[in-house]
């Protein structure tokens, strides 16, 4: 609670910190605030509370979620000063949406009742919207906005309509009421019925195939810092939020429900990767190799009741090597106008510390060891073979090879061709994010534990 | 004192290279892996006076993982045969002006560190790791400083990558199935666990897949002569001294120990592939135009009937290849040298373009006839006692399968004295070969010495590896 309230306050500060003219001190502030923000939400990590007639619930897994989504955040408003140079007078505005996109997150993780869980995402859906077509002279930027828009407003009536219905059929929008009454024996058809839409509305928004149509689009139209926020933290958002609606409804323990998910999660997978080795914009590479780490973290589903630990664990390590891919793309493709992997070419010569990173980050998205990817996958892979679902882990292991193909396309691309152009000169943000979420990155995997410790 | 700070000399080793600039890399790299290599013959004298080097501590708590580095003699005997190359390799290739050589020198110190990082690993995936570390600095050695066209060197480079990935994907899968089983990732356990004869299948084919691509066995080899003929020699060197090693080395460490029933069961099949890989390498290097080429096709040939010794999961089949393995490594590695020291000198590795060495070149050309030789298993070199062991151990699982594999040692004299005649001797070449330098002629000495010291003398390494693979086999035993 204390969180929500903090992040909104510093949203507010932004717009205030416009009227009052201190438009340069808006990112350090802002940095400096999350980090307080991020201090006080792990305080609360061993001290679980609900508030509002359990409007809001503080428990470890909201708490370790919160935490992920504001180091993300940080990482994103790092990034800002540098990609907003030309638009400054806007600056606050940007800021001050994206922090209110965090509350919607943290919102989305914290709820105790469906009815604060869909103000959540209709925070964090509006903001990105907002965000996508935010380059407004730019027509993909429009068209990506409009598309986003329109796509999301249809999944969130589904979700609004089977919450309707499971409310029908329960009479209580509180979750833990509604886990209870889940557990009798007689159970009326719709409360099923609005399970699956609200399954639908969540796959649209983590993308998963075959509700995914939208992504490749937006994700190249919209600005690259917004794609980054898209393909980061509004993914593991929706992810870490599909869970805890899942799991507090039992439905994990259902079988036709697990063939269900059985079935997306192998799709997104293949299809995510076999349309990625065709890309030759990386931003739509990265779209649809997001997709198909989508399939990979909804086998976590599988085995719902311990997961939660791997889950954390995948959405770190996914969305760190993720935000430093971004940072470097942030750098390579300014001034460009489209993300072709050419502007990669010859990166190795002249950035070697920034190609370093992106190799990283690949590796890691990759599963190759060393790297946090690596552990994540492994996690899940042992996770879903002792629930029993050995066909999805051979799924996956096949998939990983065909990742590594449009993976080391890039690779390939900053290490084996000749550069185009000169070095230009690197913000040290771009060089103090792409480093720090990769040494994170490798923290994490060489002491898992620091993870896995916050939930268990 | 024990292994582990030989692992962490060689990561230190790595970063002094990269960060010395890249004037004195090489200098450096050599210092590094010289004393690395002194430290680990210390740790080699300890533990053969019974002390344990072997180091144990808990590293994940979930999933469960350890960091085990475990020390036997297998394990002791391959880390010494790949600190005893490393120097070998980076000395050898002063000559070579590498672009960037600070990046070069620091990465073959890491891929020494991630080789003996998979030989000493006793934990799933503390192996699996080190596995997988291990192809990162040889894919950037290849694809940076190779040779040839860059487009198709990147073709067979990439290819290498993903085959080799797509192997050991198999075997990860196969480590989170096991997972399951013992709640561990340790070998210990796996060594006693009793899986049903379905699962050992499918888990001994999921491995199979990792180090039939390695090793590489038929028909998994395609990578292979691509990648040796376009990597630079040092990397060539790595590959196929060192690496292809770690693939026969965890054939002996971890799949026949956790699926022992199946290797039993097709015993004809897998001994038969490796027979049928000596014999097709063979015939393929008989007709190979480029001498580096030819090298691969041998070491193909050689590495099968290395296999096919270890699948008769007799203890002379395990001690035969393992010796096998120890000379190949030496033997593989001087044999690319003296290809690169021709290449330094003609800019050309095509057997016909050669001829005619011997007169500019005697030193040269003795030593390379001694390597050939040894090549090609005559006695006394080391060679010779590999493959005499093997060939025993084949010829009690099936007598024909011998006999085919005997053949090949003619097949190999044959090629091997061919290609040496057409390179070295014959009309004196109208260009000017110079005669070894210094650097290079240690190179090839101190391989030659090791190739008929132990050939005269193998002892040490038979007690040093002997009751590790004993343990093995009992392991292997225990279903019946």
């Amino acid at each position: 609670m204390n969180t929500l309230i903090a992040i909104i306050g510093l949203g507010v500060l932004c717009l205030l910190f416009e009227i009052m003219n201190f438009r340069k001190a808006i990112i350090p502030v802002t940095i400096l605030g999350l980090m307080g923000i991020l201090g006080l939400t792990l305080s609360e990590l061993n001290s679980p509370a609900t508030y509002h007639n359990n409007m809001i619930v503080v428990n470890k897994f909201s708490v370790a979620f919160s935490s992920l989504f504001i180091v993300l955040t940080i990482f994103l408003v790092a990034l800002s000063h540098n990609f907003y140079e030309k638009h400054q007078t806007k600056i606050s505005d940007y800021i001050a949406i994206k922090i209110f996109l965090l509350s919607g997150a943290v919102a989305m993780v914290s709820f105790g009742n469906l009815s604060m869980f869909f103000l959540g995402i209709e925070i964090l859906s509006i903001s990105l919207y907002v965000l996508a077509a935010s380059d407004r002279m730019n027509i993909k930027s429009n068209e990506a906005g409009l598309k986003y828009f329109l796509m999301g407003s249809f999944a969130s009536g589904i979700l609004l309509f089977g919450i309707c219905l499971i409310y029908g059929a329960m009479g209580t929008f509180d979750i833990i009421e509604i886990s209870e009454l889940s557990q009798s024996a007689e159970l009326p058809s719709w409360f099923f019925i609005g399970i699956v839409l609200l399954t639908i509305g969540m796959l649209f928004k983590i993308a998963a195939v075959p509700f995914h149509f939208w992504a490749p689009d937006v994700y190249q139209g919209a600005p690259a810092l917004t794609t980054a926020t898209m393909s980061t933290l509004a993914k593991v958002v929706a992810m870490a939020s599909l869970y805890k609606l899942l799991t507090a409804m039992n439905v994990e323990i259902t079988y036709g429900f697990q063939v269900v998910i059985v079935v997306i999660s192998i799709a997104s997978m293949t299809v995510g990767n076999i349309m990625a080795l065709k890309q030759t914009n990386v931003k739509r590479m990265l779209a649809f190799s997001g997709i198909s780490h989508a399939g990979f973290m909804l086998m976590a589903l599988l085995s719902a009741t311990t997961a939660a630990g791997s889950l954390l664990y995948y959405a770190t390590a996914y969305s760190l090597a993720g935000i430093a891919a971004f940072a470097v793309l942030l750098y390579v493709c300014k001034d460009k106008g489209n993300e072709e992997i050419s502007h990669f070419n010859g990166l190795g010569k002249t950035n070697p510390i920034l190609a370093a990173v992106l190799t990283a980050s690949l590796l890691s998205m990759a599963g190759i060891p060393v790297f946090a990817g690596f552990f994540a996958k492994l996690m899940l892979f042992t996770q879903t073979i002792e629930s029993g679902y050995l066909i999805v882990v051979i799924a996956a292991v096949i998939n990983s090879i065909i990742s590594v193909g449009y993976y080391f396309k890039l690779i390939l691309a900053m290490y084996t061709k000749d550069a185009v152009e000169e070095k230009q000169a690197t913000p040290f943000a771009v060089y103090a994010v792409a480093v720090l979420a990769i040494v994170i990155n490798l923290i994490i995997s060489l002491y898992p534990t620091l993870i896995m410790h916050l939930l268990s | 004192m024990n292994v582990l700070l030989l692992l962490i000399l060689l990561l230190v080793g790595a970063l002094a290279t990269f960060f010395a600039g890249d004037k004195l890399a090489s200098k450096v790299a050599l210092f590094f892996s010289v004393a690395i290599f002194s430290y680990a013959l210390m740790l080699l004298n300890q533990f053969n006076i019974g002390y344990d080097v072997s180091y144990i501590s808990p590293w994940i708590s979930n999933p469960k993982v350890f960091m085990i580095l475990q020390a036997d003699g297998l394990s002791m005997a391959m880390v010494i045969l790949t600190l005893a190359l490393t120097p070998i390799i980076i000395f050898s290739s002063f000559a070579n002006n590498f672009n960037n050589s600070k990046t070069i020198y620091a990465l073959i110190l890491f891929m020494a560190f991630a080789m003996c990082g998979t030989f000493l690993a006793g934990d799933g995936i503390l192996y699996y790791m080190f596995w997988e570390l291990s192809l990162i600095p040889i894919y950037f050695i290849a694809l940076i400083w190779g040779n040839g066209d860059a487009e198709e060197r990147k073709k067979a480079v990439v290819k290498f990558f993903i085959y080799t990935i797509a192997g050991s994907l198999f075997m990860l899968a196969a480590f989170a199935y096991l997972y399951t089983k013992t709640h561990n990732f340790l070998l210990s356990d796996y060594a006693m666990s009793n899986l049903t004869v379905t699962e050992q299948f499918w888990i001994f084919l999921a491995f199979f897949l990792a180090y039939a691509i390695k090793i590489p066995l038929i028909p998994f080899h395609s990578w292979q002569a691509n990648v040796y003929q376009k990597a630079p020699t040092v990397g060539t060197m790595l590959l196929s001294g060192i690496m292809l090693k770690m693939g026969l080395y965890s054939v002996l460490r971890w799949q026949l120990q956790i699926a022992p029933l199946t290797a039993k069961t097709y015993i004809y099949i897998f001994v038969g592939i490796g027979i049928a890989g000596t014999i097709y390498g063979s015939i393929v290097a008989l007709r190979q135009k480029d001498l580096k080429r030819l090298l691969a096709y041998s070491s193909l040939a050689h590495v099968g009937l290395i296999t096919a010794g270890a699948y008769t999961l007799t203890v002379d089949g395990l001690i035969g290849a393992v010796l096998q393995m120890i000379a190949h490594g030496f033997v593989i590695v001087g044999l690319f040298l003296s290809a690169e020291i021709i290449n330094r000198r003609y800019q050309t590795n095509t057997i016909i373009d050669l001829g005619g060495i011997r007169a500019h070149a005697p030193k040269f050309t003795s030593l390379f006839m001694l390597l050939v030789l040894a090549s090609v298993a005559l006695p006394p070199t080391f060679n010779f006692i590999g493959e005499f062991t093997v060939l025993y151990s084949v010829s009690q699982i099936n007598i024909w399968f011998a006999i085919l594999g005997g053949t090949t040692i003619i097949l190999g004299a044959y090629y091997m004295l061919k290609m040496f005649q057409t390179t070295m001797l014959g009309e004196t070449n109208t260009k000017v070969f110079s005669d070894i330098t210094l650097n290079e002629g240690i190179s090839l000495s101190i391989i030659v010495a090791v190739l008929f010291f132990f050939g005269l003398y193998p002892n040490p390494i038979i007690e040093l590896i002997s009751p590790s693979l004993e343990s093995i086999l009992m392991s292997i035993n225990r279903f019946s």
